[in-house]
């Protein structure tokens, strides 16, 4: 699913170091009312490994302020659809169907302000919101997230 | 990969027992069971009978004092219409016929099973099962042009995989369905039984919790039971997809995969190699896929195990003579072969450093082989599945080549002496076919215009072959039309996927539904093919077809003719005389 890019060119996060910083990862100080920070899939991890990742100071350091971010939209779980995932590529697979067993580990589940129609997986969408991080499992499907964007609308990227 | 056809074909077929008025019995008729090997005996009443009335018997005996088990009888048994009979974990300990009535009320249903023994004793020192997953002919032909080449109609040379003394078509079909999944199919090999799709190490009753249904034993379970064996399981997909997970699970689900991962803790096989990291990290470490905090790296290492997360790591742990390796090389799969070796794609930026199949298996032999009481285990060339359903060719072909060399290790081990029973099969058959060869020389720019059949197919032009089998050069004028009898709309263009595997289709913005993948309509030549598959697949599917399996040493000339595969199992356990 992923091509490409590599996850480590970004600054390494040092595991003792990101402890340290999970201490305040669920929330970090909301700033005022400011442009969205610009998030991109290749930029959202320091280190990306077998035994587990670290977000990347660029998502350390926006948690809670307003972010975009591109990428696919994958199918959600009911069709009333307030929450998808965001992916960096086109997902074939519909693992939502049956479990989060077949997802790539580097998604970003999506919570929506409000119930909106949604598009075909082909679809690139920037979608915009408050951005989260830290494990969370959802109450009603039972799927487990660490990185979110919140509170959030999407739009067709050009 | 999860079919969500799959899936659905198996919650039609659970809704549609439920209109059944007969009992139903587990292990059903005409199972063959492994004397002295443990199963759970569950008999459903319809009606919900009072436990009181209900009657099971073997042989026209009490069917509890036979087992020698203390039944449990539960009315209304997950508030369902039925009164459920359990006699958990029990065996027969001597071979023959077995005859089992179960009596509620003028009702009454009798199955038959053949339990049978091994009489000869051992014959094979180690067992080592190949499985290519999907593994059709037309990948053995597709992979042995590529890497052997032909000339006048004769191939450069054997595939490791063929060149085999023994060999039989075996059925892959299901208690349910004739098209079966990789979850059904292994336990067939592991268990001896058949069960339906989705499930490992179960037969599929009707008990609401995936974990609830009446269990068989694997033969991971059995060889830790009951001997000093080692076991090894290694694949390139995920450890706690179907085909690895078969070795030691017990789900209807196989999707359960954190339920999975603590079947192999409990399980313990000696080495144990895949993709799939996220299962084992404790929920509070990002990247983690578990609802718990429970870190099975670290559990593992604490019962003993030296985990691996690199081929450099592993070499290392093998050449340091470590007893217990634990191998995770990547999140997901690990990367098949023409990605890992030529284009480097994937996820081979992120994870440079895995080990392919055959560098698995050398290791795995390496450290099972010291054990004096020999070895099982089980090798997976998983991805030729996986690139099938992504109708991605050249990937799928790879990734046979490699299964190839993997067994060539793995005989070059065995050629020593003669105690190692080696036997290659798929699990399912997928809908692929050889047609000609796509020749850029024939006028036009679409596939249609591209393809040559018969005389104008000739032979393919793939560059010349690397020490290991592999075409130094797929992107070629002349390629084998390998096609795939099933698909979901897509776009094609009859060329090699250079960046990336094939991803055909992608959810529509209607629910259940796929639709091409603009991505690919863009590529020169490309042109919609409308898809032959139900609007809610994503991808080509498996078939019913049966597969070839080939087989060499002690124990292998049991092969022979059409088989079932649960015959697999019957080969196996003969061989290693596991029977009380
Ligand atoms: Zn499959």
């Amino acid at each position: 699913m992923v091509t490409g890019s590599d996850g480590r060119s970004e600054t390494t996060v040092s595991r003792r170091w990101f402890t340290a910083a999970g201490l305040s990862l669920f929330w970090a100080a909301p700033s005022r009312a400011a442009d969205p920070v610009i998030l991109t899939f290749d930029r959202l991890y320091g280190s990306f490994g077998v035994r587990g990742l670290t977000f990347s100071d660029l998502v350390l350091g926006n948690l809670g302020r307003p972010v975009t971010l591109t990428g696919y939209m994958a199918p959600p779980l009911k069709a009333e659809a307030s929450f998808f995932v965001l992916t960096r590529e086109p997902m074939a697979i519909c693992p939502f169907c049956q479990s989060d067993a077949d997802w790539p580990v580097d998604i970003v589940v999506v919570r929506m302000r409000a119930e909106t129609p949604l598009v075909s997986a082909g679809t690139r969408v920037t979608v915009t919101g408050t951005l989260e991080a830290g494990s969370k499992t959802d109450p009603d499907t039972g799927f487990v997230s660490q990185l979110r964007i919140v509170d959030a609308d999407f739009r067709r990227a050009g | 990969m999860l079919l969500r056809t799959a899936l659905l074909a198996a919650t039609v077929a659970a809704g549609f027992s439920g209109i059944a008025s007969a009992q139903t019995i587990y292990p059903i008729d005409r199972a063959e069971i492994l004397a002295g090997a443990k199963f759970d005996l569950k008999v459903e009443f319809p009606g919900a009978p009072a436990a009181g009335s209900v009657k099971v018997t073997i042989d026209g005996r009490d069917a509890a004092e036979v087992l020698g088990a203390k039944p449990v009888i539960v009315e209304k048994e997950d508030g369902g219409d039925l009164t459920a009979y359990w006699l958990r974990d029990v065996s027969v300990a001597k071979a023959g016929r077995v005859e089992v009535t179960a009596t509620a009320g003028d009702k009454s249903k009798k199955v038959a099973w053949e339990v049978y023994g091994t009489p000869k004793g051992r014959v094979a020192k180690n067992v080592i099962l190949f499985i290519g997953d999907g593994l059709s002919v037309a990948h053995r032909t597709a992979a042995r042009i590529m890497s052997k080449g032909i000339v006048e109609g004769r191939y450069g040379g054997e595939l490791a995989i063929d060149d085999m003394p023994a060999m039989a078509l075996i059925s892959t079909a299901g208690t349910d369905s004739i098209v079966t999944d990789s979850a059904n199919a292994m336990s067939a090999y592991t268990t001896g039984h058949k069960s339906c799709v989705n499930a490992l190490g179960v037969y599929c009753a009707k008990n609401k919790n995936t974990l609830d249904h009446p269990k068989v034993e694997t033969i991971g379970d059995l060889l830790k039971r009951k001997t000093k064996m080692a076991v090894g399981v290694v694949t390139n997909s995920e450890i706690e997809d179907a085909t690895p997970a078969g070795v030691v699970a017990h789900t209807r689900k196989r999707s359960d995969y954190n339920d999975i991962v603590k079947m192999f803790f409990d399980v313990k096989p000696d080495v144990i190699m895949g993709g799939g990291s996220p299962f084992f990290l404790a929920k509070t470490t990002p990247g983690s896929k578990r609802a718990d905090d429970v870190d099975y790296i670290k559990k593992f290492e604490e019962a003993g195990y030296t985990f691996v997360s690199t081929k450099t790591e592993m070499n290392k742990a093998v050449a340091d003579g470590k007893g217990k390796i634990l191998g995770l090389y990547n999140t997901g799969n690990v990367d098949g072969a023409l990605d890992l070796k030529y284009l480097k794609k994937g996820t081979v930026s992120k994870f440079p450093d895995q080990p392919d199949v055959v560098d698995e298996t050398r290791a795995a032999i390496a450290t099972l082989s010291k054990n004096p009481d020999g070895f099982f285990l089980m090798v997976e060339s998983a991805r030729i599945d996986k690139y099938s359903h992504s109708l991605d060719a050249e990937r799928a072909i790879f990734d046979t080549i490699m299964l190839d060399n993997a067994v060539k290790v793995a005989k070059d081990f065995a050629a020593e002496k003669n105690d190692t029973l080696i036997i290659v099969v798929g699990d399912h058959t997928h809908g692929v076919t050889i047609l000609g060869t796509y020749d850029d020389d024939r006028p036009g720019q679409t596939p249609r215009e591209k393809l040559g059949t018969y005389a104008d197919a000739a032979v393919p032009n793939y560059g010349p072959v690397d020490a290991e089998g592999y075409p130094t050069n797929i992107d070629v004028s002349k390629r084998m039309a390998f096609t795939f009898a099933s698909y979901p709309d897509h776009c094609y263009n009859a060329k090699p996927y250079l960046d990336g595997e094939f991803v055909p289709a992608v959810a529509g913005a209607t629910k259940g539904t796929y639709v091409e993948n603009p991505k690919n309509c863009d590529r020169p030549g490309a042109v919609h093919v409308t898809g032959n598959l139900p609007f809610d697949a994503n991808s080509g599917v498996h078939s019913g077809d049966d597969e070839v399996l080939t087989a060499i040493g002690p124990g292998s000339e049991m092969f022979r003719g059409h088989k079932p595969n649960t015959f697999v199992f019957r080969v196996m356990t003969t061989a290693l005389g596991l029977a009380q």
